[in-house]
């Protein structure tokens, strides 16, 4: 049988995504030794087993999963990438869990430029160093040029709660835990991340200073955790917002919560392109910021160790919870001192924003 | 933000209110109605001072029968539909241009006139009709695309023309005389092009005091003080408290745009009727980009969906609250009329930022759900 020639060390710049290349022939294990796994190497994925032994694990193992659909495919201060490593183990992480592995499966679409298949891989590669993660296993498909935008990425990700971790054996309490006078802590700057990635959408053209906030969230909430703060519930306020999340939290503790406008942390580029592009940055997807609820009486050392680290240095406490009600409303207190309430945001706004 | 001037602002408010018992201000711009609610502005206001909505609002004024000739056009299979966004969630008599885009029909969301021009230019193989709403803000913009239209000889675009003018509109509400009005909060962007001095006529003609404001906090608040004091010292005249956009004489360029387009013409509000002279239709020199004319279309009878209090709505004569399907049958996710729909609408911003929303029952909390009762 003739020897296929292996690939020219300097490859075409213009070489695309082809169907055969998700054939499952030779095209694909090429595309796999070339292009995936020679950047993820490591030693759970190089056996390229069907399966990654993880082997025993001490604490209890928490699982997520992941659809990442974003687009563009890259923006300012990510892509879809570096989005799913951080969107995966940030889920993780707001459980208290210390996340360790990743499975990834590439949807990709015939056509893509290989060199953005490349540099999408390579940011996943970077991100799960910084996360402390190794991608363990994973998948790729191609399909026909069906208007999806390139490729989207699903991921699952297992992550430890140890007894001897900040948040015990038992991760955190959670919402059930929360009471009236808690205090609402948010890590940093609002709105970025969604209003990053529609700036670098065609049909919007306008330039900004803004870049996504995507970041792995595990070291700045094990530090919340591990103060002295009694830390209720943590989460990532990603689509819907700071909104959305304080809307569900009143909704499912039957609180009202009470939000101060101006000491909500949002930079004056993120404001006015919210206005310009109509939107509310409460709404806005964040991918790099957690919502934290602790206890009044230790609110200052969870703002304390928030800021302490590199993610949360521009971190406050933005609201309280308030009395049970029968209609548990979100109330702002607007930055001219009148009142509003915030509602989840409405659909359509920012499709494919993660 | 300044809390303070905020406070000094709102106090002077209700010291000139007092004697007064009530005062009752409209105001007629959709940015109006949702930045004096978004910002907390309306809720810092003295039980004496009401503000009520307007007709301020381009989608919800615009009859349900010309949406229905927009989705009867979105139906032909050679017609692109270009349209501002929110009109595309508004439902007609059977579907929203939303629904029949989900259903196969060519609508497209663009931010301007110009965006449809160049569509029509890309696309020479379809007749490219543009929703021409909105007040006097964005009737400059599609004057300047029928004009490159007509430049670059285009003989796929068209416009179904429904713009509407404020003052005529504002005359018409003042006339008819079922909601006592003592003054009027004036549209920002709008008097961009019109000029303060447009208002004279209402100021001067129908003794109503006219305070042209901007969008900000402390400015809108400045306006309601000067509407309060007028009306407290008895007086009515033109004022301008958004002097760093709006002259008096306005934008003569974008004037003389408009009128070389346009001509007044009667439009049909929804739920007002026919208002002499409030809208605008294409001058003989560009009729051809008329889309009635080119698809033969013809409006039918305006009409609320059932139940729907919308044109009460935005003539001030109801608050959202009074309607019985408000926040129980018609919410922003499922609206019926296009006053919940709209992001300028009453309605929508009643339900997104109304604090008082927490005890309603189908009553707004004060006891009162129309404005010119009690």
């Amino acid at each position: 049988m003739p020897e296929i020639p292996e690939q020219q060390s300097s490859p075409d710049p213009d070489e695309r995504i082809v169907l055969a290349h998700g054939g499952g022939g030779e095209l694909t294990r090429r595309l796999l030794a070339d292009h995936v796994v020679n950047k993820l190497a490591n030693d759970l994925l190089d056996p390229l087993t069907d399966s990654a032994d993880l082997g025993p694990l001490d604490g209890r193992v928490c699982l997520t999963t992941d659809a990442f659909v974003v687009q563009p495919l890259e923006f300012p201060g990510g892509d879809i990438g570096r989005l799913a490593v951080c969107g995966t183990v940030n889920d993780l992480a707001v459980m208290g869990a210390v996340p360790k592995a990743l499975s990834l499966a590439l949807i990709i679409e015939e056509g893509l430029p290989i060199a953005t298949l490349d540099r999408i891989v390579e940011s996943i590669a970077a991100a799960a160093d910084e996360a402390g993660v190794v991608v363990a296993t994973g998948d790729t498909k191609v399909v026909e040029h069906h208007g999806s935008g390139g490729m989207t990425v699903t991921t699952a990700g297992v992550g430890l709660l140890s007894p001897d971790g900040p948040a015990g054996a038992d991760g955190l309490a959670g919402e059930a835990a929360i009471r009236p006078g808690d205090a609402v802590l948010l890590s940093g700057r609002i709105a970025e991340h969604g209003l990053a990635v529609m700036s670098a959408r065609e049909n919007l053209a306008f330039r900004t200073s803004l870049r996504s906030d995507v970041a792995p969230l595990t070291g700045l909430v094990q530090a919340v955790l591990a103060s002295a703060a009694d830390v209720r519930f943590v989460r990532d306020p990603t689509r819907g917002g700071l909104a959305g999340l304080l809307a569900d939290l009143a909704e499912q503790t039957r609180l009202c919560i009470e939000v101060e406008e101006s000491a909500v942390p949002v930079s004056a580029a993120a404001r006015h392109t919210a206005e310009l592009l109509g939107l509310d940055p409460l709404t806005v997807a964040n991918e790099g910021k957690i919502v934290a609820v602790v206890s009044a009486d230790t609110a200052e050392e969870a703002l304390a160790a928030c800021r302490a680290h590199p993610l949360g240095a521009d971190g406050a406490v933005v609201g309280r919870f308030g009395e049970p009600s029968d209609w548990p409303l979100v109330e702002l207190i607007t930055r001219a001192g009148g009142r509003r309430i915030v509602q989840r945001p409405y659909g359509e706004d920012l499709p494919r924003i993660c | 933000m300044d809390r303070q001037k905020i406070r000094q602002l709102v106090d002077a408010i209700a010291a000139a209110a007092e004697p007064l018992e009530r005062v009752q201000l409209m105001e007629v711009c959709g940015t109006h109605t949702v930045s004096l609610m978004r910002s907390g502005v309306k809720s810092l206001l003295p039980e004496t001072v009401r503000l009520i909505s307007g007709p301020g609002c381009p989608v919800c004024v615009t009859s349900s029968a010309y949406l229905d000739a927009a989705c009867e056009l979105a139906g032909r299979g050679d017609v692109t539909i270009c349209t501002y966004g929110d009109m595309v969630r508004v439902p007609g008599r059977s579907a929203s241009l939303e629904q029949l885009r989900g259903q196969g029909a060519q609508v497209t969301v663009v931010y301007s006139a110009r965006d449809a021009v160049r569509f029509a230019r890309d696309e020479p193989g379809r007749n490219v009709v543009f929703l021409a709403v909105g007040f006097e803000t964005t009737t400059p913009g599609t004057a300047a695309a029928v004009r490159e239209a007509d430049a670059d000889g285009l003989e796929n675009f068209f416009i179904l023309p429904g713009h509407k003018l404020v003052i005529p509109a504002i005359e018409a509400l003042l006339a008819a005389g079922d909601v006592p009005i003592d003054g009027f909060l004036c549209p920002g962007h709008v008097s961009v092009i019109l000029g303060s001095a447009a208002y004279r006529p209402i100021a001067e003609g129908r003794g109503k005091p006219c305070v042209v404001a901007g969008f900000e906090p402390v400015n809108m608040l400045e306006a309601v003080a000067a509407l309060v004091g007028q009306v407290a010292a008895g007086v009515s005249r033109v004022e301008n408290v958004y002097g760093v956009a709006v002259r008096e004489e306005g934008n003569p360029v974008a004037l003389r745009l408009i009128d070389e387009v346009f001509e007044p013409a009667p439009a049909v509000w929804r739920a007002m009727g026919t208002i002499d002279g409030s809208g605008l239709e294409l001058r003989e020199k560009y009729a051809r980009f008329d889309g009635f004319a080119r698809f033969a279309l013809t409006l039918g009878e305006d009409y609320e969906p059932a139940g729907c209090r919308c044109g009460e709505v935005i003539q001030g004569k109801v608050e959202p609250t009074a309607c019985p399907l408000f926040g129980k049958v018609c919410t922003p996710l499922a609206p019926v009329g296009p006053c919940m729909v709209s992001s300028e609408g009453t309605c929508a911003a009643w339900y997104k930022y109304n604090p008082a929303r927490r005890a309603h029952r189908g009553e707004s909390p004060d006891g009162g759900g129309a404005a010119n009762e009690g």
